[in-house]
């Protein structure tokens, strides 16, 4: 047994009387005193003005301009030779294989429209996969699709966009009708109807879930069908940047081979950026519960372009993040066990928040927590407080941790905690950008021909992100999108190939030279984090 | 950039990655060693949070003739632990539309024939990162117990190391993955909530009130929100 966990096991020796009473109850103006106390949006620290682009003026973490505000990966773009033809002349480009972009490329190819799919990683390696909890959809004979929407518009403290939320609630049944149509195993109750159960910050039991593996189990499925539908599939071949077309349109885009570090040439009639959040720029210093290529690409080459971005100084720090033990920090634990009846305690053993309040609530109460002297150690010199899932036995039967979160209890003991009996030390985690590209309905943006779907767009959700409603909006949005990014491609009125160029990038490059004149600025797309120790090795 | 933190005072270990020796802190998985050794993953890598089986490794430790297999991601270094990514493993997969089977137990045996060549080794099994009886799942699938197959499998990440060591060569988690669609397709009843709302939904029932909804002044809105 390691140090590490002999540590553990004597923090365990040590735990407090968990008091069970309620914690005190919060008014409205209380909450929104937390919120700018402690929330990491509100915090001054780490952030800059963006200097360049569409979004001129707006404060935004320094990690985010940093991705914005970047020199071309292709240096000097003007001077790289273009091929005489393209490697592949498509209606539909789609960047980015997760779950609006496997959607988007299975309903784009029921219009006819030739379609490829390039992705940075496998298909399917994304934060969809990751999704714990479940996904919002008003099915309850209580509940309605207008419910639905006023509880998302709460949610996102009256900051998302009304018209994107009513298509999100309206076409959810529809969307989650194709999946259980494909085998997708949600769980069911004992009439066989879908069983519904309750999530932070709702009125309703709106959450289907297939138990805690809903993401995956999505995956899976759609990633088998996407695979034996024909659509030619690039992998580990991220777009590193967007090409233009006659009168500032999109018209394709550059993807690089990692492997053979070769550039593929794309000529698309439409282009549909579905690459993701930005978890891994670990913004704020946050540990983060996102996929390995959580590193904002599509934002950064959509900004180039001149595509206004929303609510980017806005992220969800999920409260629940294993911060013990370290080689597991940023994990999360699905919010689902809160609605289910695990309690939050701090160092002290009592309970500070209301578990069912909104995400940024909790976060931000056991950011005071800890900043105040309430939090736990951790041999690593984190802090954190307890999440008892063992509440969740005593109150609903011996067991139901087992039935419910099997995967979390399987996680967890990998790592020598039994989390039945024993609490986690949790902390919040970088989870999910609510902000992103603006666009319509149909995922226009403002550039003609380029579409964005999934966690890379912005404006639904606007300032906070119910659990939940981020599945639907992949599924949703993956749906309409490729629909109408197919549908306007195939109409598109026909171009040459020595009309597409790089006429936005240079613009893009003098911009930042006027501004940035002799101060260095990182390249972009990102890619892929590096985790790697910068000294020498320690070769045996 | 953001550190995975190694404990306080963690002990250095001699560990065999991809064939040479390096010597790492303790408390450190094998994805992180990698990194820590100055190593580039990008085959190899996923989710890093045990759900999206990129990371399938293989790894020996002194001593012992045993074979072992793991998810990086989730994996502690250990002493004297020699070990190696398995990115991908070649398997076979069947092309198949799961709505458009009419006997999907049948079919079974076109889209999979070697599925009942099972010769009950059970290796499968044995290298299972998640714990998962593959064997019993396996001919849970030739016998058409696909309710048990669903139970049993739920929690595959489709990593393919039963493949790397099926003697009969077959893809057992590709296999399970066609018997969970079957039964959720075609053996369970289509949701009675889900295709009453559907109904609903078509005949216009909630146009209204989301209309309603969307001609309100924001202010408006937001009062008749706030209230639960």
């Amino acid at each position: 047994m390691s140090q590490d966990q002999k540590t553990a096991l004597s923090l365990y020796d040590h735990l407090p009387t968990f008091i069970t009473d309620d914690p005190p109850s919060l008014t409205s103006e209380q909450r929104m005193a937390l919120l700018a106390r402690y929330y990491p949006d509100y915090r001054p620290e780490g952030k800059t003005t963006l200097r360049v682009g569409p979004n001129k003026g707006n404060v935004v973490p320094e990690e985010i301009a940093n991705i914005l505000e970047t020199r071309s990966r292709l240096l000097h773009p003007e001077k790289i030779e273009r091929p005489v033809e393209p490697d592949i002349e498509v209606d539909l480009l789609i960047v980015g294989g997760g779950g609006a972009g496997i959607t988007a490329a299975l309903f784009a190819k029921e219009t006819g429209a030739s379609v490829l799919l390039a992705t940075k990683l496998r298909i399917g390696d994304s934060n969809t996969v990751m999704a714990e909890g479940g996904i919002q959809v008003a099915l309850g004979d209580d509940d309605s699709p207008a419910q639905h929407l006023k509880d998302a518009y709460r949610g996102g403290h009256f900051t998302g966009d009304p018209e994107l939320l009513s298509v999100l609630v309206k076409e959810g049944p529809e969307v989650i009708s194709w999946l259980v149509r494909k085998g997708v195993l949600f769980d069911r109750d004992a009439h066989g109807s879908l069983a519904l159960r309750k999530g932070g910050g709702t009125t309703r039991p709106r959450l289907i879930s297939a138990k805690d593996y809903t993401g995956l189990e999505l995956v899976r499925v759609l990633k088998e069908d996407l695979l034996n539908s024909g659509i030619p599939l690039w992998e580990f071949s991220p777009a590193v940047e967007l090409l233009e077309g006659p009168d500032g349109s999109c018209a394709g885009a550059v993807l690089l081979d990692v492997d053979s570090g070769k550039l593929k040439w794309v000529k698309a009639r439409s282009v549909l950026l579905s690459t993701g959040g930005t978890g891994r720029l670990h913004i704020g210093g946050f540990a983060t519960s996102n996929h390995f290529g959580a590193t904002g690409d599509g934002l950064g080459m959509a900004y180039r372009m001149g595509s206004p971005l929303l609510h980017m100084e806005s992220f969800q720090y999920h409260p629940t993040g294993v911060i013990y033990p370290s080689e597991m920090a940023g994990m999360l634990i699905t919010e689902a066990v809160r609605g289910a009846g695990a309690r939050l305690y701090n160092k002290e053993g009592k309970r500070f928040v209301n578990e069912l309040e909104t995400r940024d609530i909790v976060a931000s109460a056991i950011i005071r927590e800890c900043s105040e002297g309430r939090g736990v150690r951790t041999p690593a010199g984190h802090f954190g407080v307890y999440l008892d899932l063992a509440a969740i036995d005593r109150d609903m039967g011996e067991g139901t941790v087992a039935r419910r979160f099997p995967n979390i209890l399987k996680l967890m003991s990998k790592h020598d905690v039994d989390c039945s009996t024993h609490p986690i030390l949790v902390y919040p985690t970088l989870h999910y950008q609510n902000g992103g590209i603006s666009a319509d309905k149909e995922g226009r943006t403002p550039i003609k021909h380029l579409y964005v779907a999934g966690e890379t767009t912005g404006g639904l959700h606007g300032k906070n992100r119910l659990m939940g409603n981020s599945l639907l909006e992949v599924l949703v949005f993956g749906h309409r999108v490729g629909l109408a990014a197919a549908r306007e491609g195939m109409s598109r009125k026909p171009f040459s190939w020595q009309e597409v160029g790089f006429g936005h990038v240079k613009r893009f490059e003098r911009e930042l030279d006027s501004e940035f004149h002799g101060v260095e600025r990182p390249e972009g797309p990102l890619l892929f984090p590096d985790y790697r120790r910068k000294t020498s090795g320690d070769n045996a | 950039m953001f550190k995975y933190e190694k404990p306080d005072n963690a002990r250095m270990i001699k560990v065999g990655i991809n064939g040479k020796d390096w010597s790492v802190p303790e408390g450190l998985t094998m994805i992180q060693a990698m990194w820590y050794t100055g190593h580039e993953v990008i085959h190899g890598i996923g989710c890093l949070g045990g759900v999206c089986g990129a990371c399938a490794a293989v790894y020996r430790m002194p001593g012992d003739f045993h074979l072992h297999n793991a998810l990086a991601c989730q994996t502690l270094v250990r002493e004297n632990m020699a070990f190696s990514l398995i990115p991908s493993f070649p398997s076979q997969r069947a092309d198949y539309k799961i709505e458009a089977i009419a006997d999907t137990k049948e079919e079974l045996f076109k889209l999979y024939p070697e599925s009942a060549t099972c010769r009950n080794c059970n290796a499968c099994t044995e290298v299972c990162p998640q714990g998962i009886d593959v064997r019993d799942a396996v001919w849970r699938s030739v016998f058409g117990d696909f309710k048990g197959v669903t139970e049993e499998t739920m929690s595959c990440v489709m990593c393919g190391l039963c493949v790397s060591r099926c003697i009969a060569e077959m893809a057992p988690h590709e296999i399970a993955l066609y018997a969970r669609r079957a039964y959720g397709s075609q053996e369970l009843k289509f949701p009675d909530n889900l295709l009453h709302r559907m109904e609903k939904i078509q005949s216009g029932d909630f146009d209204v009130e989301l209309s309603r909804l969307l001609s309100l002044s924001p202010e408006m809105l937001k009062s008749e929100c706030e209230a639960k």
